[in-house]
């Protein structure tokens, strides 16, 4: 049987409050660090322990903090990414909303392994109780010594303070994000340079998932050794995947990576409503290619949907059963694309228009002869083509829904109308 | 040879106050009114420009006023799976006679559709200004509705 290791707090009474964090283990990680491991011993630590980024890249995340510039003199900075904006991911507003306290512990941990004095936490605009969960945890942490000068007498400084966002999936894009946080539109940057060596305001700049993040108090406890026995060959550690959809139970269920994905919808989030069949799955958020039936039984690791043909994103689950017109769940996926492109670069801000459009005139049984065509063309356009990840990210689900649904967008155009319909 | 440019170079720390100096604005005068944008500008010695920039980039910086009742009704894919968005929007757009982007001529209520708020696992959900509520049925639209309009003026949350 699994322990919860990053959801252990989430359920007690007053999850969020320094007290009951301290009272089951809480900060033991950070005095372990800050007074017994030094950083470069951390730094090891973290890559032995096969951690890697759960934004939704999947950098290993000790090779970053080993990208950081050594040099004591040049001042550092940690920005933790909070401003989860795929759709189908809410398991960063659980870490931030129930359990702030294990996120602080990460920031704190992960400053003192690269050299940083200050940390910012970018939060979704969104998140109004996280954010003020979020600074009454710094608060706490200040006043018991967790944060501010000398933290638990190790001669290590460190000053957190939190920024929100407002509004705008892109500033997830962690250059764009840096851009949001010195007060400006966020257009993603040219990279390289990378944020560890220009970041935010010039400096080398650390930049971190929360759910990284609170899985690093848990590697210094337990060791590298015991996060890398869990998951598969390339995929370490746990996972909180987001079910959401067509579910009897949808929620945050927290597993080892590498378990099922038919053993995550049929057992921990209690099989599809109403005991209707399963048509598709979204298995990493929004802009990660959909996948069919036949493919379930896949381990949720990088690698395996990754060799699927899709990817393992933010883990975030998104099922469809048999009801779904799937024409339309790549309509509504092209449109919030379309809508949150940043508008920097031409392939993305016009080509997610009119991909939006194609699939538009389908659903609506307005199709034009040669609109699926249009838009697979269009998404091989895109791809690879734009300034940032974005582009990508909006093709993925489009094309994906096209090649695997096909017969279902050939109805809307040859009969104008829906095969399925919801309503 | 040419001389250097006599402009202002803003100090970017400065800047960097710049989304929450706009959330205080937004509380203070209700919305990011031309007043509040040049209020802003000349706090952090920003131009108006460089502040405005910024704000119309971001959905939840207002550019217009809206109603003391900000609803958001999430339209976002496992929201509209379990039968919210739409249906939820064409309720409301019935019940307050607004469509999206409108607001009642008493100003009360804002109608706002936006997308996927990462509280999937409470579909189908909306956002009434900071608050969030999840698993939202015709009946308990209803009576939110109900509630939010014997509300007081002045009093923001529910
Ligand atoms: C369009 C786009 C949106 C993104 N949104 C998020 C986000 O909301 N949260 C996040 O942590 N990472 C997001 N990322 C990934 C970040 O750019 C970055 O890889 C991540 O924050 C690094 O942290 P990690 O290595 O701990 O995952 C996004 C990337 C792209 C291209
Ligand atoms: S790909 Fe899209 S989001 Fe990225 S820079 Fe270009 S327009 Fe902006
Ligand atoms: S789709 Fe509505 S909250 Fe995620």
């Amino acid at each position: 049987m699994f322990e919860p290791v990053l959801t252990q707090n989430v359920q007690r009474a007053d999850s969020e409050k320094i007290a009951t964090y301290l009272a089951h283990g809480g900060y033991a990680a950070t005095r372990q660090a800050l007074t017994g491991l030094t950083p470069g011993e951390l730094v090891e630590m973290v890559k032995q322990s096969g951690l890697r980024g759960r934004g939704g890249a999947g950098f290993p995340a000790g090779v970053k903090w080993g990208f950081m510039p050594k040099d004591p003199g040049t001042p550092k900075i940690v920005a933790v990414n909070a401003d989860e904006g795929e759709p189908g991911t809410f398991k960063d507003r659980l870490i931030i909303e129930c359990d702030p306290h294990q996120l602080l512990e990460g920031t704190i941990i992960a400053s003192y392994a690269v050299g940083a004095n200050q940390a910012y936490v970018y939060i979704r605009g969104e998140f109004y109780l996280g954010y003020q969960r979020l600074v009454q945890a710094i608060a706490e942490a200040y006043e018991h010594g967790y944060l501010g000068k000398n933290i638990l007498d190790s001669g290590f400084d460190l000053d957190v303070s939190v920024q929100r966002g407002a509004g705008a999936y892109i500033c997830g894009e962690e250059t764009a994000m840096l851009e949001s946080m010195e007060g400006k539109p966020g257009n993603p940057r040219l990279k390289p340079p990378y944020p560890a060596q220009t970041g935010l305001f010039g400096l080398p700049t650390l930049v971190q998932n929360v759910e990284t993040l609170a899985c690093i108090p848990h590697i210094v406890l337990r060791g590298a050794e015991w996060f890398a026995s869990m998951g598969t060959e390339e995929s370490k550690g746990p996972k909180i995947f987001s079910v959401s959809g067509h579910v009897n139970r949808p929620g945050n269920y927290e597993l080892p990576l590498g378990t099922k994905l038919s053993e995550i919808i049929y057992e921990h989030a209690g099989g599809i409503r109403g005991g209707k069949q399963l048509k598709a799955v979204i298995p990493g958020g929004a802009s990660t290619p959909v996948l069919t039936p036949e493919q379930v039984d896949i381990p949720m690791a990088f690698e395996t949907l990754a060799k699927a043909g899709s990817a393992l994103g933010t883990g975030a689950i998104v099922v469809m059963d048999e009801s779904t017109c799937m024409v339309e769940a790549a309509r509504r996926t092209a449109k919030f694309f379309a809508h949150e492109s940043c508008g920097r670069c031409t392939p993305c801000r016009i080509g997610s228009m009119r991909l939006y459009e194609a699939l538009e005139r389908l659903e609506r049984g307005a199709g034009l002869q040669d609109d699926i065509e249009r838009a697979l063309y269009l998404s091989d356009n895109i791809d690879a083509r734009t300034f940032c990840p974005m582009g990508a990210a909006l093709v993925n689900p489009a094309r994906s829904t096209i090649q695997k649904f096909r017969p279902e967008f050939e109805h809307h155009l040859e009969h104008r109308e829906c095969l399925v319909r919801l309503h | 040879m040419l001389s250097e440019p006599d402009v202002q170079v803003s100090n970017p720390r400065s800047r960097a106050l710049l989304l929450s100096a706009l959330y205080s604005a937004q509380e203070q005068y209700g919305w990011l009114s031309p007043e509040a944008i040049q209020h802003v500008a000349d706090q952090l010695e920003l131009t108006p420009g460089q502040v405005h920039s910024t704000a119309s980039f971001y959905s939840m910086f207002k550019l217009q006023p809206g109603g003391q009742y900000l609803l958001q009704v999430c339209e976002g894919l496992s929201c509209y799976l379990l039968d919210g968005a739409d249906t939820l929007v064409a309720q409301i757009q019935k019940h307050l006679g607004i469509a999206p982007g409108e607001t009642t001529p008493d100003g009360k209520f804002s109608l706002q559709i936006v997308q996927c708020i990462a509280a999937c696992d409470y579909a189908p959900a909306i956002r009434v200004n900071d608050d969030l509520h999840g698993h939202i049925t015709p009946e308990s639209l209803d009576e939110l509705l109900a509630q939010l309009s014997a509300q007081e003026e002045g009093a923001e949350h529910v």
